[in-house]
């Protein structure tokens, strides 16, 4: 199934370009309690943030759905902006391609999909509860991990993959609780 | 208010009228009375922006936050101790700011019925209301026209209604229908309910859009809030002063002179006016008279009958729920469309008034599902598949009875950072509630299983909660020495103050009590303005 540009505009209009409202100062602390103590370099640009979070939906969508790419270049058009939401993705992709790099040798983009796979659950994000003040795995689970699969089954392209065209989040009108399984 | 400079919060010279709370009670009597005089609101909570909604409404879906966090509840501000039989809930059942719990209500807007305002005469329990349905049919007509009510009349337990609901009803869902063969089956009666949220363009909001968070969160507008009638009344002149909690009401023995507020820079103000309505909720509005205790009034403002924070009630949840081998269609839209009251006017000294409620919103919804697994990719969309789809449920309210020892006080040694000593919950539930939620549950699980469903879980006496509607703790009498206020809300014992509320409900229903305290509330303006 294609993810479009209609479906990232869709993810938008569902959570909104800034992310959630209000979060605290250290929200946006680049270390996390459990991280290295070094210096964290760098903010990742704008283009290494797509790259990775591209990199990561390649492993956590479903390996049947296209359009990754336009997709998520849509729907981080508005997320990147100006937000402590965004600073917090910022800094989570960083810590990821630290890990990425200290591990594997190289960021995470550049890692093959079983690597990345494999690093985001040495992290421990596949059984972290994502947590925007938290630990790393907690950080990465939510502003990464959770980031995309909040965007693809918000949306209709991702909710048809369920079963659910109106998923919730999404402004899908008032037709299709009405309606029947086709 | 919010604009670029520093907010003012100094209070307003010459006010004529002081309305404590911004939710839906207090709003309204604003609105009322702002053409024809100077009113000011105050709040303890903030003005939320509305370009924020989106952003709460995430906050609702991802797991990172709880309930509370959705509307920013909890802290010093909003300190509570629990202390009674049952465990109360308080933060997750209230919203403190401009539009209250109205933000993040469900909006279901059924008029009680005629013997709920009769429960010891019809009943043979509980207190008979100083008014009955005759008197408050009026206002309930008008208070469907200010929320915005969508519904129909086919529902023939409902009492008599003298007009359609300015909006047509949601159509039923797809599940409704599946409901609708079981329940003829056993010849329950299901039929539409009246929500307040647009079914159309109303009021200058739009119509539903289907965002599917309605509890706690319509980002469209299209769910009434009580920001309309703030708005509403600020157009016409009234002025509303955001994070202004009230300290105490300065009084003499026969009047209201004055509530002093405390606002953001630590300083207290004096807000007097001639006319008071306490329009704070059914926890803050007895301890907001409590904490105004004087030589007058020794136990509490207003408070010569003994019965402030007596009597705390909520509705009690019934439910039953469980899976089809077919799809149900569920979570589309966050509010639902059938419901049952043909139960509700069997009740007596031991049955309780319940009605039922076909849920639109049975099982997970995926987007949650997906955000707190441990898997991803084909894995989890595989867990998705198999999780969602087939989930059937149907809820219910049923009635408790009002008794003296439920009842909010004021804690003995937990202050807020105010200083105030904070509320204190001891919340109990008779029997004849916990039969009747048997009862109730017994045909839940009959309608699932001639359904076919295979029943996974049950709320019973056990598993009940309360429904987020606190109720009673002014209640209303005729009698000084029998309630709080009299059957115009006005309190007994001070003649400029007045109670918008629930708070002042003698008994409770089982209905959702908003366009009760709405009704209530543009009844209690009309005698404001008569005294002014």
């Amino acid at each position: 199934m294609e993810l479009t540009r209609r479906d990232a505009a869709a993810a938008l209009a569902a959570l909104g370009a800034g992310g959630a409202v209000a979060f605290g100062a250290d929200r946006v602390r680049r270390d996390a309690p459990d991280g290295p103590d070094r210096d964290p370099g760098p903010e990742p640009s704008d283009d290494r943030i797509r790259a990775t979070l591209v990199a990561a939906a390649a492993v956590v969508y479903p390996s049947d759905v296209s359009g990754i790419e336009g997709f998520l270049e849509g729907f981080l058009a508005g997320r990147l902006d100006g937000s402590e939401h965004a600073a917090g993705l910022r800094n989570a992709v960083g810590d990821l391609d630290d890990r990425a790099d200290s591990w594997y040798g190289g960021r995470f983009a550049s890692l093959p999909a079983a690597e990345r796979d494999r690093l985001l659950r040495e992290i421990g994000a596949d059984t972290a509860e994502e947590d925007p003040d938290g630990t790393t795995a907690e950080r990465i689970r939510y502003y990464v991990v959770n980031e995309l699969l909040l965007a693809l089954y918000a949306s209709p392209t991702g909710g048809e993959l369920v079963g659910i065209e109106n998923p919730q989040g999404h402004p899908g009108g008032t037709e299709s609780y009405q309606r029947g399984p086709r | 208010m919010n604009g670029g400079g520093p907010t003012d919060r100094s209070p307003v010279p010459d006010a004529d009228v002081c309305v404590v709370g911004a939710g839906p009670a207090g709003a309204l009597v604003a609105d009322q009375l702002a053409a024809d005089h100077e009113v000011v609101v105050l709040d303890a909570g903030p003005r939320f922006d509305p370009a924020d909604r989106l952003e709460r409404q995430e906050r609702a879906i991802r797991p990172a936050y709880d309930r509370p966090d959705v509307w920013d509840v909890g802290g010093e501000r909003d300190a509570h101790e629990n202390a009674g039989e049952w465990f109360y809930p308080l933060n997750h059942a209230r919203v403190k700011g401009v539009g209250g719990s109205t933000l993040h209500w469900q909006g279901m807007v059924m008029r009680l019925h005629e013997d709920d305002f009769d429960s010891g005469s019809a009943r043979g329990v509980g207190p008979d209301w100083p008014i009955d349905y005759g008197d408050l049919r009026p206002y309930y007509a008008e208070a469907e026209r200010e929320l915005g009510v969508a519904g129909a009349s086919d529902n023939p337990y409902a009492p008599p209604r003298e007009e359609p609901h300015p909006m047509g009803a949601f159509e039923p869902s797809y599940s409704d229908s599946l409901f609708a063969e079981a329940c003829e089956a056993l010849g329950i009666d299901m039929h539409s309910v009246p929500n307040a949220r647009n079914s159309e363009p109303y009021d200058g909001r739009s119509a539903c859009v289907g965002y599917g968070t309605c509890q706690p969160v319509c980002p469209s507008g299209a769910k009434y809030d009580a920001t309309v009638h703030v708005e509403r009344a600020e157009e016409q002149g009234a002025t509303v002063i955001d994070r202004a909690p009230v300290q105490r009401l300065e009084h003499g023995p026969e009047r209201v002179r004055a509530a002093v507020y405390a606002t953001p820079d630590g300083t207290e103000h004096r807000q007097a006016a001639d006319a008071f309505v306490v329009a704070a909720g059914g926890v803050e509005t007895p301890r907001l008279l409590l904490l105004s205790e004087s030589e007058h009034y020794p136990d509490g403002l207003a408070n010569s009958s003994g019965h402030v924070g007596e009597f705390f009630m909520d509705h009690l949840f019934a439910g039953a729920g469980g899976t089809l081998e077919e799809p149900t269609r569920q979570n589309h839209v966050g509010f639902y469309t059938s419901a049952c009251d043909q139960f509700y006017d069997e009740a007596d000294e031991s049955q309780a008034p319940f009605k039922l409620e076909f849920f639109n919103y049975a099982g997970p919804s995926p987007v949650g599902m997906a955000l707190s697994g441990d898997d991803w990719g084909d894995p989890l969309l595989e867990r998705l598949r198999e999780g969602y789809g087939n989930h059937v449920a149907v809820g219910g309210l049923v009635e408790q009875l009002p008794d003296a020892d439920s009842r909010v006080t004021l804690a003995e040694d937990r202050t807020d950072g105010h200083g105030n000593p904070v509320p204190r919950i001891e919340w109990t539930v008779g029997e004849r509630a916990l039969d009747t939620i048997e009862r109730a549950n017994e045909i839940q699980i009959g309608i699932l299983e001639a359904l076919g469903a295979d029943v996974e879980w049950v709320a019973g006496p056990d598993a009940t909660g309360p429904a987020y509607h606190h109720m009673g703790t002014t209640r209303m009498s005729a009698d000084p020495e029998a309630g709080v206020v009299d059957a115009d809300c006005r309190t007994h014992d001070l003649e400029n103050c007045w109670i918008a509320s629930s708070s002042v409900f003698p008994t409770a229903g089982a209905m959702n009590p908003t366009l009760t305290i709405a009704a209530l509330a543009l009844r209690a303006a009309e005698d404001v303005r008569d005294a002014l």
